[in-house]
């Protein structure tokens, strides 16, 4: 059993961690306070190579997989969860392009996305499908006359909906069947009868652009299904299964991007005529948020780790999620109380941080959907 | 045509500097990073590399752990890197670093005239700005020091070199040696990942001392602490100095005054 990170990875969690500082860290706050990600900064990333983690080279992608995509997304997180979430919701995508796509697909969509600059989302969710994904009522029809289908509806939430190129959108192309009618089309921005509608004003991660999705007698070329009709509900789940994964990472990252922060201040603060860090108070909140978010970087991890080994990864991805989320939630708050009224401020990273580590609780799968996965699994012995 | 870059790794200021009783630094104990000169220099060549699609070589002498900042160096986009290290060499100083460097450019060179050297002005532990200078004397090369921006056409380098008032532009021909500046527009590019995945995959020569020994430039009294002619006996933090005067007024009395207390101090 080995615990250490290889010496590549040794140094790409040092190039994340340089990168996070001096690209991310000074324009958090702008990003925070403007709505708007600095698109220059994504292309910063694809010259990197961050964008292709996980893709093959000969798909413009730099090959590695879901550890490397841990590594960055959390050296992201502990400066900029909006930045963390950007490159890790982009990946969704190309991976599940490389993973289900036909050699064509691959060939025509991957170098866009990986190497190309073009920013990828990944659409599944709509306004009466959210964890309940059996839910969709976007539909598919076949015209044979042109060899497309039309696709009609909505989706809702979409990361980087107004800005993305390419789309994995889900759609029923056998509404009856429901989820055993659901397939997986490669969208792109151009095509006939696409648009996005409103770009939602959220509470935290405000850079990262949520938008809606509006497809109205929306026309992609049949060769655009990706993986075999009627199977897209399956694509899904497997697809979310890694984006958990992706989710804890960044959970794990503003964890420790807050304890950095609490440990910093409690020893420059002074009170009663000495640092903070002496009043058992705040030790043992420090050792509560060191310990918690030590348990949750081995979870996170082992979780990437099962992904890269072929392990069924659906039971650990929920419980990484789950967990690196709800301690997210708990480190920042703490932190915050750390820094005491300056947290509550906005002039210290503090309080927007504690808003943007909220959604790791949400999104992907709210953390009660994940109960019930791991619940479900846990009882059938799994 | 080949640059070879050399690199020292120096402690990182941004953490605690260990020193020990004597005074010198400890360096076992203290983290290090890549001298910020000798990345400018790296980057000056990955330009030109760029450009012309010419061969980069990392080069510096050190220990064994050494190897982690060069692969660095070449997940960046060196080509490949040499490493050299033996424990003749240890305890050199500039001037026994600059032979042991340039008996390795030379060997790794077998006799072949098409390269350049760039080395970082100075590196921010000692300061000296020193090696570079030296391995061109002692490698008969011309140099051009302080240079901001390197460009090169055929074997026509030409060097905006940085001076205490503004820029000079000059030129030279390969092969020769540039000392550069950590210039604002020569902010070393990251590392990217498809260099970090293949960097323990690329070449990295160690030249040790049997390895160089038939250099001429490798003579025993000329290398490690023993061909060291620079001695350290003391190295301290300099006492501050005390608070200014201040003459009031813009007068021609007060100039008067000013001009009387610089002529006392031999100021002018």
């Amino acid at each position: 059993m080995d615990f250490s990170l290889t010496r590549e990875q040794e140094l790409l969690k040092k190039l994340a961690a340089q990168f996070a500082e001096e690209e991310l860290e000074p324009v958090a706050a702008e990003v925070d306070e403007t709505h708007e990600f600095p698109w220059d900064n994504f292309q910063k990333m694809v010259k990197c190579g961050f964008t292709g983690i996980g893709v093959p080279r000969e798909y413009g992608g730099v090959g590695g997989g879901a550890i490397e995509k841990v590594i960055a997304v959390e050296e992201f997180g502990k400066k900029c969860l909006t930045s963390a979430a950007c490159l890790s919701i982009h990946l969704i995508t190309p991976h599940a392009i490389n993973e289900f796509g036909t050699k064509e697909q691959k060939e025509e969509y991957l170098p866009q996305i990986t190497s190309g600059g073009k920013l990828a989302a990944f659409a599944l969710t709509e306004p009466g499908a959210g964890s309940d994904a059996a839910g969709v009522k976007t539909v598919a029809v076949y015209d044979s006359e042109t060899d497309e289908y039309i696709l009609n509806g909505t989706k809702c939430f979409i990361t980087g909906g107004s800005r993305a190129d390419v789309f994995v959108i889900f759609a029923l192309t056998e509404p009856e069947k429901k989820t055993k009618g659901m397939t997986a089309f490669i969208v792109e921005r151009s095509f006939p009868g696409f648009s996005h509608g409103k770009i939602e004003n959220k509470m935290g991660i405000c850079g990262s652009e949520t938008a809606e999705l509006v497809l109205e007698d929306c026309r992609v070329p049949a060769k655009n299904v990706l993986g075999k009709l009627g199977k897209g509900f399956k694509i899904a789940m497997m697809a979310l299964d890694g984006a958990r994964i992706g989710v804890a990472a960044q959970a794990i990252g503003i964890a420790q991007g807050a304890l950095d922060l609490a440990v910093k201040y409690s020893k420059e603060r002074e009170q009663f005529g000495a640092p903070i860090a002496n009043l058992q108070g705040i030790q043992w909140y420090i050792a509560d948020m060191a310990t918690k978010t030590e348990a949750a970087k081995q979870l996170a991890y082992y979780a990437a780790w099962s992904q890269d080994a072929g392990k069924p990864i659906n039971k650990v991805a929920a419980m990484a999620k789950m967990h690196c989320s709800e301690n997210a939630r708990y480190v920042t708050n703490l932190a915050l109380q750390i820094h005491g009224g300056y947290g509550y401020m906005k002039d210290y990273p503090l309080e927007r941080m504690y808003r943007d580590a909220k959604i790791t609780e949400i999104y992907e799968g709210t953390n009660e959907i994940h109960k019930v996965v791991i619940s479900r699994a846990v009882l059938a012995g799994k | 045509m080949r640059i070879y870059v050399t690199v020292k790794q120096v402690p990182d200021t941004s953490g605690t500097v260990a020193v020990h009783e004597d005074g010198t630094l400890d360096r076992a104990s203290m983290q290090t990073i890549i001298n910020p000169d000798d990345l400018a220099a790296m980057e000056q060549a990955l330009r030109i590399k760029d450009a012309t699609g010419c061969q980069v070589t990392a080069i510096t002498m050190g220990p064994p752990p050494a190897e982690g900042m060069l692969r660095e160096l070449i997940a960046m986009g060196a080509d490949d890197a040499i490493l050299v290290s033996g424990r003749e060499f240890g305890g050199s100083d500039t001037f026994a670093t600059s032979q042991i460097l340039g008996a390795a450019i030379v060997h790794a060179q077998a006799g072949d005239n098409d390269f350049m050297i760039f080395s970082g002005r100075q590196a921010i532990d000692g300061d000296t700005a020193q090696v570079g200078p030296q391995i061109a004397e002692k490698l008969n090369l011309p140099q051009i020091s302080y240079a901001a921006e390197v460009t090169k056409e055929g074997d026509k380098v030409t060097v905006k070199r940085m001076l205490e008032d503004g820029y000079m532009t000059i030129s030279t021909q390969t092969p020769c040696l540039i000392t550069c500046i950590n210039d604002q527009d020569m902010k070393p590019r990251y590392m990217n990942l498809i260099g970090i995945m293949d960097c323990y995959s690329k070449p990295l020569q160690i030249f040790d001392y049997n390895e160089l020994k038939d250099e001429p430039l490798i003579e025993p009294d000329k290398i490690g602490l023993k061909g060291s002619p620079t001695n350290i006996f003391t190295s301290f933090t300099p006492p501050q100095k005390g608070i200014g005067e201040m003459l009031p007024g813009a007068t021609k009395e007060t100039a008067e005054l000013l001009a009387a207390k610089l002529l006392e101090k031999h100021a002018i």
